[in-house]
């Protein structure tokens, strides 16, 4: 019913056109709110007109031979084939055009691409699938995935219309100050990915062994959204960036608060079997669900199951180690604190929706730095 | 006229094709093979065209409905590649085989029997491909552009999807070499190369574009092939590689490919246009120079396919600067598509529909071509359904529809019978108008910020997704139309007595139109003495 109803919705919008309540939609480039985005908008309008104007020049003409050149009115055809003056004027208008466009094409690429004096640098790092952001020179360094709602919502089916921002929200924002000029390095830890975010007016590729530059300087508050445009493997479609520009004191507050949650210890108080349960579910939707799925089945051909798997079912010291050290195909899973990890262990061992049911619990004291040659 | 077809009758030589299925096999005929091209480019045109179905619905609405986020990924990369490698580049092969000899005066393609066997290598390349479908870990889903390190994450099917690409490119190589030949050595005596119909000439150029392309295809594949499995680091940074050194390569190969499929699309275009105006085509030698110097443009502006990817700002700015001109022998031909037109008697019967609809589309794909052509905006447009609006307004109105109306335009000549003009008005007018309501809104899902190739996206790209997939779905519906007209033709269509000329003073335009309705299957044993030429 709910299709049918969106379908009609669609067909009326189809045969109405553009009118339609374009609020709801954008029909054009955002101009984005620092200086460099504000040019590239100006710059896209003017193409814009100057093919506009082309167009309804060229059409115009077209359509006008179309109705009043055809032989059911009765129209003779002329024989001419060539002429040179014509063919001379069409080809150097168009040069001297483009000659036009090209000087302040030219101004806005120099000004992109200058990272110089910048105040300060954040090296962001592509992984499937999600962002590793480090404010170089400050030790603060998280990553970004995305938001659990979206996370759940996009595997159980569940409407997207109820999550707020759905695909386009993440559980750590990159935080910058407004104001500043911020100079970015790129890099990839696996395969290509690139970094856009249409209010700054760039998207930047990062490449695996590679450093890539760009800068911004953001002259408004407030949060901004993108994704990542470069295709990178199964869930290339669920790995946003949120950008979060503040004044500069918020920004020092939010600075000193992240850097001391981030040297917190982790707790090693014992927890109960449904706080370890809970506590395992999060951190599997954001570590491991990409690969092993929803239901632990994992890809059949590229990741493993975990249902059913000897190794998760198995020992635990084993088990302990071969997260810590990770393999070729699987990431080191050290970077975890010892409760994430205590919990995530619990979790799959004994998540009914994961099939598994070992009966045990493993509390963040036993985690201990074991290492499994395997 | 009269005198071929005697020609053919006292000919104690000549024979008539293979009976049975066997004749379609080992046939070295240049209008056989043209019709196993068409067909199998037909067919392929389905299979790639489900795929868009399939990707379209699951881009409906927000949410993830029917398929695997990899599953997608395939289809998006199969898609492409089907399209490409299956329908439009082996469709313009088979007009080239169909018509080139028959253009241009000659008995046969200079190579028969490598003639038939590229055609069997191109089913050959396509079934293994398509057989990745089945293997585990699924078929390639990094893109049609195969980017390592990406591409090589791909389960079993890697080395398969690599040894088809080689087949397909010996396949376009032979092919190539095949028209080329034909062309530089099968002229009937008459016909100077500026007397050539720009079909003709059109593919002469795209012939040189393939010889020089499929193997630098064929090298970049194959150090894929070599990082996978053999050690080497080519792409590999850890190695002392670059995965952008891939692109550089690719895209050499990659932007004179998306011209090998557009311009024999000219070259149709220009042979169409003069015969519904009742005039000469308009700047015939204008024309072969901006085919020319569009070829040759199209191997030294690679980069701007990668302007985001960290070129240097020399670089950007040269790729911008090259980019930006070939603007320049475009526009000339829109303008002399125009000047033929004007002051002529035009009709509009189906092939001219979808001629003066690919002259009308196809610029709308210039201008976002030309926006992206700028390197700074292009930050912007880059990875976006901006990108994808564009690319697929130059192939499916512009290619596709110069191929349908290709086929509108000689299928009377080929079986001796009329189409159905009413339902082939009907196919045109479905097609154009879906056409854009699948593609249009794509412009404004990119400007507000949709990347391309993503299965599931966020709610403000919903409605004009949702557009988009009616669209699609219509269009996609429509092409069945096609389809019967061709089964339909083929049968016998109105059962009216096709002309030798079919259209209206069509002799004028071309040798094909001074043979019989249909073509007898051996012509121009004895080359013709007079060159129907009207361009000065």
């Amino acid at each position: 019913m709910k299709k049918t109803k969106q379908l009609f919705v669609g067909v009326m919008l189809a045969t109405i056109g553009l009118q339609t309540a374009q609020a709801d939609y954008t029909l054009n480039l955002m101009q984005g709110v620092t200086k460099v985005s504000n040019d590239i908008y100006d710059l896209h309008m003017l193409i814009l007109w100057v093919c506009v104007f082309i167009g309804i020049a060229v059409f115009g003409t077209m359509f006008y031979s179309m109705y009043h050149h055809r032989k059911s009115r009765g129209h003779q055809a002329a024989n001419f084939h060539e002429n040179t003056t014509v063919e001379i004027i069409w080809t150097i208008i168009p040069t001297i055009i483009l000659v036009a466009m090209a000087i302040p094409a030219t101004k806005t690429m120099i000004e992109l691409d200058n990272v110089q004096n910048s105040d300060m640098s954040i090296k962001v790092t592509g992984k499937q699938w999600y962002w590793d952001y480090d404010y170089l020179g400050t030790g603060v360094h998280f990553e970004s995935h995305l938001d659990a709602a979206s996370e759940k919502a996009h595997r159980d089916g569940s409407d997207p219309h109820t999550v707020p921002h759905y695909l386009l929200n993440v559980d750590n924002p990159l935080v910058v100050p407004v104001g500043k000029k911020i100079r970015f390095v790129f890099t990839a830890a696996d395969v290509i990915h690139s970094w856009w975010v249409p209010d700054l007016g760039w998207k930047k590729d990062a490449n695996p062994g590679f450093i890539n530059e760009a800068w911004t300087q953001v002259d408004k508050a407030g949060t901004y959204r993108g994704q990542c445009t470069e295709l990178c493997g199964r869930d290339h479609g669920f790995m946003p960036i949120v950008v979060i520009a503040m004044e500069q004191p918020d920004y020092e507050k939010w600075l000193a608060s992240t850097l001391a949650k981030q040297e917190e210890k982790a707790d090693l108080s014992d927890l109960s079997r449904e706080q370890l349960m809970t506590k395992g579910s999060a951190v599997y939707m954001t570590n491991c669900v990409a690969c092993h799925q929803i239901d632990g089945a994992g890809a059949p051909g590229d990741y493993p199951a975990l249902r059913g798997s000897a190794k998760v079912n198995g020992g635990i010291d084993p088990l302990i180690g071969f997260l810590q050290a990770g393999t070729s195909k699987m990431p080191s899973f050290a970077k975890l604190k010892d409760n994430e990890l205590a919990a995530v262990i619990t979790y799959i061992r004994n998540a009914p929706e994961l099939g598994n049911k070992v009966g045990d619990e493993i509390q963040p004291k036993a985690i201990t730095p074991v290492y499994d040659d395997e | 006229m009269s005198a071929v077809t005697a020609e053919h009758g006292h000919d104690d030589h000549a024979h008539g094709p293979e009976k049975g299925w066997l004749r379609w096999i080992i046939t070295t005929n240049h209008k056989d093979i043209g019709t196993l091209y068409l067909l199998f480019a037909l067919a392929m045109f389905f299979v790639g065209g489900s795929m868009a179905m399939i990707i379209r619905a699951e881009l409906f609405e927000p949410g993830m409905q029917f398929v695997d986020p990899k599953f997608f990924n395939s289809m998006t990369t199969m898609h492409a590649l089907v399209m490409v490698f299956g329908a439009v580049m082996p469709a313009f092969v088979g007009l080239a085989n169909w018509m080139i000899p028959m253009m241009i005066g000659a008995p046969d393609m200079a190579l028969p029997r490598m003639n038939n066997m590229s055609f069997w290598m191109l089913v050959a390349g396509i079934l293994l491909i398509a057989s990745t479908l089945f293997m585990e870990g699924g078929a390639p889903a990094g893109g049609w552009t195969l980017y390592p390190p990406l591409v090589l994450q791909t389960g079993k099917a890697l080395p398969f999807a690599i040894f088809a690409v080689h087949l397909l490119g010996v396949s376009s190589i032979m092919g190539a070499i095949n028209i080329v030949a034909t062309i530089l050595n099968m002229r009937a005596p008459a016909m100077t190369l500026m007397k050539m119909p720009l079909f003709v000439w059109t593919w002469l150029i795209t012939g040189f574009l393939l010889i020089a392309i499929m193997p630098v295809f064929a090298g970049s594949v194959t150090m894929l092939l070599t990082d996978k499995f053999f050690h080497t680091s080519f792409f590999d940074a850890a190695g002392g590689g670059d995965p952008v050194l891939y692109q550089h390569i690719f895209w050499f190969f990659g932007h004179p490919e998306v011209y090998v499929m557009i311009l024999p699309t000219f070259g149709v275009a220009s042979t169409i246009i003069p015969v519904f105006a009742r005039k000469p085509l308009f700047g015939y030698s204008s024309m072969v120079y901006a085919t020319a110097s569009i070829a040759f443009l199209s191997f030294i502006v690679w980069a701007h396919h990668m302007f985001t990817v960290g070129l240097p700002i020399s670089g950007e700015l040269y790729f911008m600067y090259a980019t930006m001109l070939i603007a320049i022998p475009t526009g000339v031909k829109v303008f002399n598509w125009t000047a033929t037109m004007w002051k002529g008697a035009m009709t509009f019967e189906t092939p001219m529909l979808f001629s003066i609809s690919f002259v009308v589309l196809f610029t709308l794909g210039g201008f976002t071509g030309l926006m992206m052509s700028v390197a700074p905006v292009d930050f912007q447009y880059h990875d976006t359904y901006f990108i994808v609006a564009h690319f697929h307004y130059t192939l499916v109105p512009a290619s596709v529809f110069i191929l349908m109306a290709a086929g509108y335009y000689w299928m009377p000549k080929w079986t001796g019978h009329m189409y159905n003009e009413k339902i082939g008005q009907l196919h045109f007018w479905l097609s154009a108008i879906s056409v854009n309501v699948l593609f249009f809104p794509q412009h404004f899902l990119g400007l507000a910020g949709m990347p391309r190739r993503i299965p599931d996206y966020a709610i403000q790209f919903a409605d004009w997704n949702m557009v988009s997939s009616i669209g699609g779905f219509i269009f996609g519906a429509s092409q069945l139309l096609f389809l019967w007209i061709v089964i339909d033709t083929i049968k016998g269509g109105t059962g009216e007595k096709v002309s030798d000329e079919v259209w209206e003073d069509a002799h004028k335009h071309g040798l094909e139109w001074t043979l019989p309705s249909p073509v007898p299957y051996h012509t121009f044993t004895t080359p013709p003495s007079v060159i129907p030429c009207d361009h000065g």
